[in-house]
């Protein structure tokens, strides 16, 4: 009996007609629907590449004139700053929101949670507004006691430029979501961890420094990418701030020379470039902290998509 | 007889609804080695947690080295303690877990160095001096540069234990800490708590290892639904019971 698992030899061990020899081979393919569906799609692709070189309204020699022109780059270069600094705030004020939210004291804890209702419920468009016209709510920003003597104030439409208003409404609604993104990170450390620092007499800043924080950061770190690639878009919302950033540049020059839709792809152009960059970084990021989980074998599975519609199998010869 | 290290009177423990410990009483001396027994949920590891203040008592008082635990008294009135408070009075008690809890982000180096750096400043190369020192006490000496994932159950036991040792404790509190280990690497973590007793050390087991207990410990407590049913001489606990609940218990695990 013993021998039967070794045996590589094909003789039928039952009479039911199977042709042993014939199962060796792997299977035939079939690509006839690949191939029909396939070409659906290739036409409508032709279709639609057709129609963008041939429509003269698209006026490619504009949008490569002004892609390539220093005013829509010094826009960009705003657009990201304007991302680097509302990421960054949005990370100080999410860890805080989040550290508040864990808070024994439940006054704290209550008001940080509101907080995160108010700067995540409220559109963040609405919000820019609301920063952007603060000078008709609070016409003079002062310092001093409350109710008491205030030793120095300054008009609020001084203080509260469009940049500034930009980065709040951007930063306040960015520091929402992440506090929840923070707040799940610290939720995910074993509490073993802390049980373990404390038994070490660690005091609580140190655990949360040197032993949580560190752990958390594998849940941290890869949705910060997709915020920051969602942040490069939503910084386009600033322009209704009048704050010349990569959209409102395109529009200044479309207002001037009413190139409207060359100007928008021009803009459009760059933020796909850009975005496509943040996204790699993100690819790599993602399969860094994913080491060692099977979300990595399926990301490694993307390419060999491609693999099968460039070569098909060969097809295995039966002798028979 | 030497010098008491716990004293703890009529503590009780509720979580919600459920008492988990109905008033212990217990009294540990300098250099003893004081196992636990008992069936689970029989409160044992709930009374090690509460001498750490990793539990608030909800009942009865403890004293560990002349300072009442998790309070402080203050103007002839009892206060709570502080966070820091808290946090010092840990800093002379050590804990090893069922669940070993390394930090898995730092080297073993850098888990037995990290208390003594952090809280009690020490100099780093005082700290690193005394962290291969007791690798080389728990035989690990080679994978001081690890990280605890690559090391076996057993191992990460004995980092945990000089991690705790680390501290300088004058008081070390074990909770089960070969109960998630498999079998084979049982042996090899009593025998670093075996020297470790030889060598003079204030020990609280929680145990379900009765061999070790009936071994290594100088005296031996048997707990069951919240109280201390019996305690002695391990050998006369062990050997003749005086409770039928020390009985029966003892007839299932021997």
């Amino acid at each position: 009996m013993s021998d039967t698992a070794t045996d590589s030899s094909t003789e039928a061990v039952a009479d039911d007609g199977i042709d042993r020899k014939l199962l060796l081979g792997r299977p035939h393919q079939h690509h006839g629907m690949l191939w029909l569906t396939a070409s659906i799609v290739l036409f409508a692709i032709f279709l639609v590449s057709y129609s963008l070189v041939t429509n003269p309204r698209f006026e490619w020699g504009v949008v490569f004139g002004w892609f390539s022109s220093e005013r829509l780059f010094t826009g960009l270069l705003r657009t990201l700053g304007l991302t680097a600094i509302s990421m960054v705030v949005g990370i100080v004020v999410g860890v805080i929101l989040a550290l508040a939210r864990l808070a024994p004291n439940f006054i704290i804890a209550g008001v940080a949670a509101f907080l995160v209702w108010i700067f995540r419920g409220v559109p963040v468009f609405v919000q820019l507004l609301f920063w952007g016209f603060i000078a008709a709510i609070y016409p003079r920003i002062a310092i001093g006691i409350p109710f008491g003597p205030e030793f120095f104030s300054v008009d609020a439409n001084v203080l509260i430029t469009p940049f500034l208003a930009a980065i709040l409404g951007l930063g306040l609604n960015e520091g929402a979501y992440k506090s929840e993104i923070v707040r799940a990170g610290l939720l995910s450390v074993n509490r073993g961890q802390t049980e373990a620092a404390k038994a070490l007499g660690m005091r609580r800043f140190t655990i949360l420094w040197r032993i949580v924080l560190p752990q958390a950061m594998k849940i941290i770190i890869p949705p910060t990418g997709n915020q920051t690639i969602s942040m490069l878009k939503t910084t386009s919302l600033v322009s209704v701030l009048a704050f010349p950033e990569l959209l409102y540049s395109a529009q200044l020059v479309y207002s001037a020379n009413f190139k409207t839709i060359p100007l928008l792809i021009a803009a459009s152009l760059w933020y796909l470039l850009v975005t496509s960059i943040l996204s790699l970084g993100q690819f790599y990021i993602e399969r860094h902290y994913n080491r060692g989980s099977g979300k990595t074998d399926q990301l490694r599975n993307f390419p060999r998509f491609s693999k099968t519609l460039r070569s098909r199998p060969p097809k295995q010869e039966v002798q028979s | 007889m030497s010098e008491v290290v716990v004293e703890a009177r009529g503590v009780v423990k509720n979580f919600g609804d459920l008492n988990v410990l109905k008033g212990i009483d217990l009294t540990i001396r300098r250099g003893d080695v004081t196992c636990i027994i008992g069936p689970s949920g029989s409160g044992k590891s709930t009374f090690l947690r509460c001498i750490n203040q990793l539990e608030t008592l909800d009942g009865g008082y403890i004293i560990v080295e002349g300072q009442p635990v998790g309070v402080k008294i203050k103007k002839g009135r009892v206060e709570a303690q502080s966070n820091a408070e808290a946090a010092r009075s840990r800093e002379n008690i050590g804990m090893v877990f069922q669940s070993f809890n390394l930090f898995p982000h730092m080297t073993v180096l850098g888990n037995i160095c990290e208390a003594p750096i952090r809280v009690k400043k020490e100099s780093r190369a005082v700290v690193r001096k005394r962290a291969y020192d007791l690798l080389d006490r728990v035989g690990l000496a080679a994978k001081a540069e690890v990280y605890p994932a690559a090391l076996s159950g057993g191992q990460q036991q004995r980092v945990a234990i000089a991690r705790a040792l680390a501290m300088e404790p004058r008081l070390m509190l074990f909770d089960e800490p070969t109960s998630a280990l498999d079998p084979e690497l049982v042996g090899e973590v009593l025998d670093v708590m075996r020297g470790l007793a030889d060598a003079g050390m204030t020990m609280i087991v929680v145990t379900h290892e009765i061999g070790f207990a009936r071994e290594v410990s100088d005296h031996l407590i048997f707990m069951d639904d919240g109280c201390v049913v019996e305690q002695g001489d391990p050998r006369s606990v062990l050997h003749s019971p005086q409770h039928d609940r020390t009985k029966q218990f003892l007839a299932k695990v021997l």
